[in-house]
């Protein structure tokens, strides 16, 4: 993987982000070099950004967030609003980080599109009532 | 119908108001008083992305705030009204404006200066002075995060660090 491949940056409540970057880890084998985690466990408004801030760096990045309406992505679209090589992804899944993993040398405004069809299509799921077609969502 | 929630949070529009409270109390409208908030267009867009479509979010100025406030008391939606600090609140309650409102006191966090109240609550010596005109306003304050937590009255609160 080229040096110049995009950083992921997690930004998410409590101890979500540092859970999703330890699965990561495990199953793909990526340190904090390519992807960091960031709560904002008690961190007002000023001191989130300087963290987002510090952590991002000059490098192509992709911010994602578990919220689309928390402060992390406020702080994530502030930092990106004057910030080019900045991509931005809300509503983080665990398949979107592992596809991350394996694809950060992708242009970023490709990698972002690729990452947001596959975190779509990463949530499955059936009514267990519906017995007859459970199985198929499951299948993937 | 009243005002549902009065709230200051420095984070405005975030999760714990959009989730936490806005759906236990099926907000329709949120207003956040800010001066510089309402004159910066691109920082009200940033903001309303973190708003749910059927949400209206309004943003406004503390004079414009004062003047609007009794008709969003007889507004039939249910807003749910922001300011991010003790300073805009003081300026809102002059004159006794927010007489007998329940004001929320959310979330202001760490900073230098700042001493720690509850574990969402951090208030230097000037806000606790803040504080203590607002409440000479008849505003009736208490601090609570979220709807499940229980709730400190402002009699309790500056002894409860």
């Amino acid at each position: 993987m080229s040096e110049d491949a995009v950083r992921g940056l997690i930004i998410a409540h409590s101890s979500l982000a540092a859970g999703f970057a330890a699965a990561v880890r495990q199953i793909a084998g990526v340190g904090d070099d390519v992807i960091q985690a960031i709560s904002n466990e008690g961190l007002g408004p000023e001191e989130l950004l300087e963290k987002i801030r510090v952590a991002v760096g000059d490098s192509p990045v992709v911010i994602f967030t578990d919220l689309p309406s928390g402060s992390c992505a406020f702080a994530a679209r502030k930092i990106g609003a004057d910030r080019p090589g900045t991509g931005m992804i809300c509503g983080v899944n665990l398949p979107i980080l592992l596809d991350f993993a394996f694809h950060r040398e992708l242009p970023l405004q490709s990698l972002v599109d690729r990452l947001l069809d596959k975190g779509r299509v990463g949530i499955s799921g059936a009514c267990i009532e519906d017995g007859a077609r459970a199985d198929r969502a499951f299948s993937g | 119908m009243p005002i549902v929630l009065f709230r200051v949070d420095e984070r405005l529009i975030h999760g714990q108001v959009v989730v936490g409270w806005g759906e236990r109390l099926h907000m329709d409208r949120i207003v956040v008083i800010d001066d510089d908030l309402s004159a910066s267009a691109w920082e009200q867009e940033l903001y309303c992305l973190g708003v749910p479509a059927a949400v209206d979010a309004v943003f406004t100025s503390v004079a414009a705030a004062r003047r609007d406030l009794p008709t969003w008391r007889d507004d039939p939606r249910r807003v749910i009204v922001l300011v991010r600090d003790l300073k805009t609140l003081a300026e809102l309650a002059e004159e006794g404006v927010l007489a007998g409102e329940d004001v929320n006191l959310g979330g202001i966090h760490f900073a230098v200066g700042r001493e720690r109240v509850l574990p969402y609550l951090f208030l230097n010596a000037e806000e606790r002075e803040t504080l203590q005109r607002i409440a000479e306003t008849g505003v009736k304050l208490s601090a609570r995060d979220l709807p499940g937590s229980r709730p400190v009255a402002y009699e309790d609160l500056l002894g409860s660090s």
